[in-house]
């Protein structure tokens, strides 16, 4: 009986296990998944709680209820991995030996990175929407408040969904607009990278949003502290935004496990053949979604697209073969501009977003680059088939390599 | 490729401005890039930051980022950026004749 063990029950490691679940013969194989947290979070639906559309309830379900009874799911968080010893150490004592190893332990946001953010303004004027708890808390000072100067901050790169403080921003354009105080709010938007985004043409289009809803934009700016007492955000080169509002997305690392086990760079990321999946030091180990090193986007579409080609080249390897699927770096997001409407973009890691119409070339109904109402009810439409297809082991019929189809150079 | 002038020679620089042939690399082309990038004289500070980046390269493939930078230089964030103004990862990399940092935005 060979033995596989996932670690992490999130996005990408429920999406493994299914594909292993129905892929592999159960007298050949015991599949065991750890994870040390109970609850499963809809982690691209707390852009929306700050703003009331979501609440709570609506982006958290049970982790267990994704998987089958019976299955050899250990609720207990890991102390390290061994891989020289093929073992998984756990907070408990228990050691779990494998055979294969799939690491899916994600990114999370870590504030205590940065000087003065986790300080005394920490919840009071300083807020991050990447953690439930902060897009509740933000939810709380939105409903009464009055206006002032609302700063978006990014501290440093790579961020998971690194097109949600954008998101963020239209969002408080609309919400304020509604509440009739659009006047009173000054937003600005803070980020290291040069432009709006990383890719030229979407960088351009979203730039122009900004320009258009009266965000203000400051970019190359690398935030080295917090001055709660001024309340300013300060860079490295010592230049200073002030704010009566930060929304701060914090720097983003991999798990702590990680870096305990020796296995991760200096963000905690497994360093991953960006084709193959396979990770780079031990040949039987297997790294998907937010864990990974890879130069492709942090977001649930990446690890769905992922889990096809590391099925693949999993089932060579155990059956003595090379692995000879590749992974293109293939990302789609569906970003929220506000006003009931919404943006798709669809890339890899050669080709940046192009205009087009996704899924079906031609057609639609999704159109890339360009701002539609459908985009935006694909936004919502993205949770429903989260709960009920992807995380249920559900084929959603999408190529895992991105098409070029019908994409306009 | 497009050519670039440093000083008094044109290279060849790829899409992001640096060196499309690192093997042309030598400490005057740094200075005369460092020029260029606005960084009139290169210190022993910065030629500790260079030559670490240099080493990281031969090593890894790939110049490392301003985390790693800081970890394992032996120079902090604040010195890094007094030294290489305004993204020093992906300048000190160019006067390195290296490609831009792959974990660089």
């Amino acid at each position: 009986m060979r033995k596989l063990v996932i670690l992490g029950a999130g996005t990408a490691g429920t999406i493994m296990f299914h594909k292993f679940h129905s892929s592999l013969n159960r007298n050949d194989w015991h599949i065991t998944v750890i994870d040390g947290d109970e609850n499963h979070y809809f982690q691209p639906g707390f852009l929306f709680i700050p703003f009331g559309i979501y609440k709570k309830r609506d982006v958290i379900k049970p982790k267990r209820s994704f998987y089958p009874r019976g299955s050899d799911f250990i609720m207990c968080a890991v102390d390290r991995i061994e891989p020289e010893k093929n073992r998984v150490l756990l907070n408990n004592g228990a050691i779990i030996p494998y055979d294969y190893l799939i690491i899916a332990t994600g990114s999370r946001v870590v504030p205590e990175e940065t000087e003065g953010m986790v300080a005394g303004e920490w919840r009071k004027s300083i807020f991050d929407f990447y953690t439930v708890d902060g897009a509740c808390a933000l939810a709380e000072l939105f409903k009464d408040w009055q206006g002032g100067r609302l700063v978006i901050n990014i501290t440093e790169m790579p961020i998971k969904c690194p097109v949600a403080p954008l998101e963020f921003a239209f969002l408080a354009d609309w919400y304020f607009s509604k509440r009739g105080i659009r006047e009173d709010v000054d937003i600005h938007f803070v980020t290291p990278l040069p432009g709006a985004f990383t890719k030229p043409r979407a960088s351009q289009l979203l730039g122009d949003f900004l320009l258009k809803k009266n965000i203000g934009v400051t970019p190359e700016f690398a935030v080295a502290r917090i001055d709660n007492e001024e309340k300013r955000i300060i860079s490295w080169d010592d230049a200073k935004i002030p704010f009566d509002i930060l929304v701060t997305i914090p720097t983003n690392m991999g798990d702590e496990a990680i870096a305990r086990s020796g296995l991760g760079d200096e963000l905690n990321y497994v360093p991953t053949d960006r084709q193959t999946l396979r990770s780079e030091s031990f040949e039987n180990i297997f790294v998907i979604g937010d864990a990974t090193n890879l130069p492709s986007s942090k977001a649930g579409s990446v690890a769905h697209f992922q889990s096809d080609i590391l099925l693949e080249n999993f089932m060579s390897i155990v059956e003595g073969r090379q692995p000879e699927a590749r992974f293109d770096g293939h990302t789609n997001c569906f970003i929220e501009s506000g006003f009931g409407k919404g943006v798709l973009i669809d890339f890899n890691y050669d080709m940046e977003p192009l205009p087009g119409k996704y899924p079906f070339a031609g057609i639609g109904p999704f159109s890339l680059l360009e701002e539609s109402r459908i985009n935006h009810y694909g936004k919502l439409l993205s949770r429903w088939m989260y709960w009920n297809l992807l995380l249920k082991g559900i084929e959603i019929p999408l190529d895992s390599k991105m098409s070029m189809e019908g994409k306009r150079l | 490729m497009t050519l670039k002038q440093f000083g008094s020679v044109n290279v060849e620089v790829d899409d992001d401005g640096h060196l499309a042939n690192g093997a042309i690399w030598s400490e005057d082309l740094a200075r005369d890039i460092a020029k260029e990038e606005g960084i009139e004289s290169l210190t022993d500070r910065h030629w500790l930051v260079i030559n670490y980046m240099r080493k990281e390269f031969q090593a890894k493939g790939d110049a490392p980022s301003l985390r790693k930078l800081t970890k394992e230089s032996g120079v902090d964030t604040k010195e890094l950026y007094a030294l290489f103004p305004k993204g020093p990862a992906k300048k000190a990399a160019k006067i390195a004749g290296l490609p831009k940092p792959k974990g660089c935005i």
